[in-house]
């Protein structure tokens, strides 16, 4: 039984967890407070879990790990960036709908009270044409390049973020929060997002404990605080991927990633699976980094998204995906095991050895999972 | 006739669109020509070799070696070494070699192993295995050097006792080997400077009487480079080079005629590996300091561009293709942020501009290559079928 549960989960994966749980046994004898670190790794799980999530489509549907996930950011980037610039325009505007059509609730007052969520909503509503029509593209290049859709996925990823440096520059931006001040005009690398919508999921129904505890003598302060909103939030799209997975077109995309000849045999359109999983890939990403902003607090331009693509694709490997495989269970599990190093090492290494080592073993841990799952001997 | 014209122009289309947008930035960014031929005969010395050191995987038809930051990181260790013991001059130099040699042959076997293990997706691996033996240089280097890796030299340490410095002087051999044969060419006005300047001393003076300006020439570099340049051109011609040819033609082929696959191609990652690990080497006595944490990062990144701009695809490049390219490459790298700034008013879109030209012509390479390969297998599949070209 041991045998074949160390055969299904791997052994990378076993010597991670081991890793993480002496982590966590630990923690709590150097000094460091376990509660607030747990705390961290949940928040941490919510603020990535979307992110890793839009690696499922592409994946099952044969296009391998998504490293051009940069692309996707950049549509949520895009959102985010509009939704501030265009907060009190799209405000009037709704207001001005509620009017016309007499929607009785829609109306100044309500949208005034519920001005950050409208703004969340609207970086959401606005990033996903934006996603849908990248990742359209996007899609249609990788059916001309199949079997080189890792590599060239990376360099997408890498030029559009680049190009879309020299657009930051340029597009006429003029949201005094937003471009340097003394130019006018140019975004800033960090645009924070307080007052828009700052800690907006985070803070949607969260659960805040607050206690002191004994152990061992010692008195541990207890603070934690639930990220409830966000938690359901990443639960809702995972469901909304896991139904999608199980619709006729999500059936017919795993099909055409496990064997693009007999789908095809089979009268399904492998090019056009193939452009709908990375669409949705991209669409996700999209969504997933403004998850991301909300609970970090500021939107990361220019440089920012450049290397986002690898904790995902390593969260996910982590989680048991293989290169042409993964479910939502590898998602939750890879997100949670790799955030928990992250967030555990820093804290940990810092109070045994005096150096955060952190940073070393986060390039190593999630690269090593990466090269292990790209020389895995696949079934053909 | 008009078919073969457009071939030429279709494999060429990448140097000529350099040569056309350096055409316009020129002349923008106001540089005068004697600074840019000075500048560029530095960054032909200092980026050939690493360059070079990618036609060989090439050639076995492995791709863009991306794991050619490996042998950067090894000839950085070497010369972490030397300035610990501070071995300066030329001797440095060739010591640091010495002892970058072995680490990139282990490091190159691995690579080529795990590359060997991931057939059909070289690069995506040796591009995800350049970040994983970053990460454990970065562990050798910050960590175990000065506390196990016995490194002495405070100048070299970071202040709490072990770990080495984020940048690290090499004025031990800042240059040595581009000084080697000292060469000027100027004009006979710029000579008496010169002279002046500098005393007269064991230099190569050439003068040209219509010369603009005073251009120093790292001719030892160059020697080094042609050099090696021969070499490639003899190694096609030996067995193995052969060998690695065939395999990079059809490995199945290559394989029932008797020659080993895998093991050919692990030496051609081990050469690779170990003339990246000289190639660094001298680009960093060029560039004086190293920047322990970040100078092989680029490196890898740069070659390639440079080599695709130079007109070389995934699965052919030619000794011309490195030339052409590190001089178009460089050529941009020198001029737009300047034009950049003059025609908009911000060096940083210039900057941005080059960024994004480095891996712009990567992604577009890569495609292109990706998309003429599946179309000729496309093809191969239907005269398969049809027996005629698919034409019945």
């Amino acid at each position: 039984m041991i045998k074949n549960f160390i055969k299904n989960a791997g052994w990378p994966r076993i010597i991670i967890g081991l890793f993480l749980l002496a982590l966590f046994i630990t923690a709590p004898f150097v000094g460091v407070n376990v509660f607030t670190s747990f705390n961290n790794t949940i928040v941490r799980f919510g603020m990535n879990g979307v992110m890793v999530l839009a690696m499922i489509p592409m994946v099952q549907a044969g296009c391998g790990l998504n490293f051009g996930l940069p692309l996707g950011i950049i549509a949520g980037l895009l959102g985010a960036t509009l939704s501030i610039e265009l907060n009190t325009e799209i405000l009037a505007k709704l207001a001005e709908l509620g009017i016309r059509y007499k929607i009785s609730w829609l109306t100044r007052e309500f949208l005034t009270a519920y001005r950050e969520p409208a703004g969340f909503a609207s970086a959401i509503l606005i990033a996903i044409p934006i996603a849908a029509v990248l990742g359209w593209l996007y899609g249609k290049l990788l059916n001309r390049v199949k079997g080189d859709e890792m590599m060239i996925a990376t360099y997408v990823g890498f030029s559009s973020v680049s190009f879309m440096c020299i657009a930051w520059l340029l597009l006429p931006y003029k949201h005094p929060t937003m471009v340097w001040g003394y130019a006018g005009r140019g975004l800033r690398t960090t645009i924070s997002v307080e007052g828009y919508w700052l800690h907006i999921l985070n803070d949607w129904l969260s659960l805040n404990f607050q206690d002191k505890i004994e152990i061992g003598g010692k008195i541990l302060d207890v603070n934690l605080s639930i990220p409830t909103g966000m938690l359901i939030f990443f639960a809702v799209m995972a469901f909304i991927v896991w139904i999608f997975m199980r619709t006729k077109t999500g059936t017919a995309m795993t099909a055409v990633g496990s064997n693009p000849e007999f789908a095809r045999a089979s009268g399904v359109n492998v090019d056009k699976m193939r452009t709908i999983s990375v669409m949705m890939s991209t669409i996700l990403g999209a969504i997933g980094i403004i998850v991301y902003e909300q609970s970090f607090g500021f939107i990361q331009l220019y440089m920012g998204p450049f290397y986002m693509a690898l904790p995902a694709v390593a969260s996910i490997l982590l989680g048991g995906a293989s290169v042409n495989k993964a479910t939502i269970l590898n998602v939750v599990v890879g997100t949670f095991l790799f955030q928990g190093i992250l967030t555990m090492t820093p804290t940990v290494f810092n109070s045994v050895f005096q150096t955060d080592m952190s940073e070393v073993i986060r390039l190593i841990v999630s690269n090593g999972m990466i090269l292990y799952a790209l020389t895995r001997k696949v079934r053909a | 006739m008009v078919r073969k014209f457009f071939d030429i122009i279709a494999n060429n289309a990448v140097p000529a669109v350099f040569i056309l947008i350096s055409a316009f930035a020129i002349p923008l960014s106001g540089f005068s020509a004697s600074y840019l031929v000075q500048e560029l005969l530095t960054r032909i010395g200092r980026n050939s070799f690493l360059i070079l050191s990618l036609l060989i995987p090439i050639m076995a038809g492995m791709g863009l070696n991306f794991g050619m930051v490996l042998g950067a990181m090894a000839g950085q260790i070497g010369l972490l070494f030397i300035c610990d013991w501070g071995i300066v001059g030329i001797p440095g130099m060739v010591l640091a070699c010495l002892i970058g040699t072995p680490i990139a042959i282990i490091l190159g076997i691995f690579c080529g192993h795990i590359l060997n293990r991931a057939k059909g997706r070289e690069m995506v691996t040796s591009y995800i295995l350049g970040f994983f033996i970053n990460g454990v240089y970065q562990m050798t280097v910050l960590y175990l050097m000065g506390w196990i890796i016995p490194i002495t030299n405070p100048n070299l340490l970071l202040s709490r006792g072990y770990g080495v410095r984020n940048a690290v002087s090499l004025s031990g051999i800042r240059a040595v080997l581009d000084n080697l044969i000292p060469t000027v060419i100027t004009n006979p006005e710029g000579a008496k400077q010169f002279l002046n300047v500098n005393g007269a001393g064991s230099f190569f003076l050439i003068q040209l009487p219509f010369f603009d300006g005073t251009i120093r020439i790292p001719l030892a570099t160059f020697i080094i480079i042609a050099l090696f340049c021969v070499f490639i051109v003899w190694f096609r011609k030996t067995k193995l080079g052969q060998d690695m040819r065939a395999i990079g033609q059809s490995q199945s082929v290559a394989d029932s005629a008797g020659i080993p696959v895998n093991r050919t191609r692990i030496i051609a990652i081990v050469i690779s590996t170990v003339l990246a690990c000289y190639g660094q080497i001298i680009y960093l006595q060029n560039m004086g300091t190293l920047n322990t944490y970040n100078s092989h990062d680029q490196a890898g990144m740069f070659s390639i561009a440079a080599l695709l701009i130079g007109g070389a695809s995934v699965s052919k490049a030619s000794i011309t293709n490195v030339f052409v390219g590190v001089i178009l490459f460089h050529l941009m790298f020198i001029v737009a942020p300047m034009a950049g700034k003059n025609l908009i008013g911000e060096a940083q879109i210039g900057e941005y501009f080059r960024v994004f030209v480095s891996y712009g012509i990567i992604a577009i390479a890569l495609v292109l290559h990706a998309w003429k390969r599946n179309r000729e297998r496309e093809a191969a599949r239907r005269s398969l079928r049809g027996g005629n070209g698919g034409k019945a």
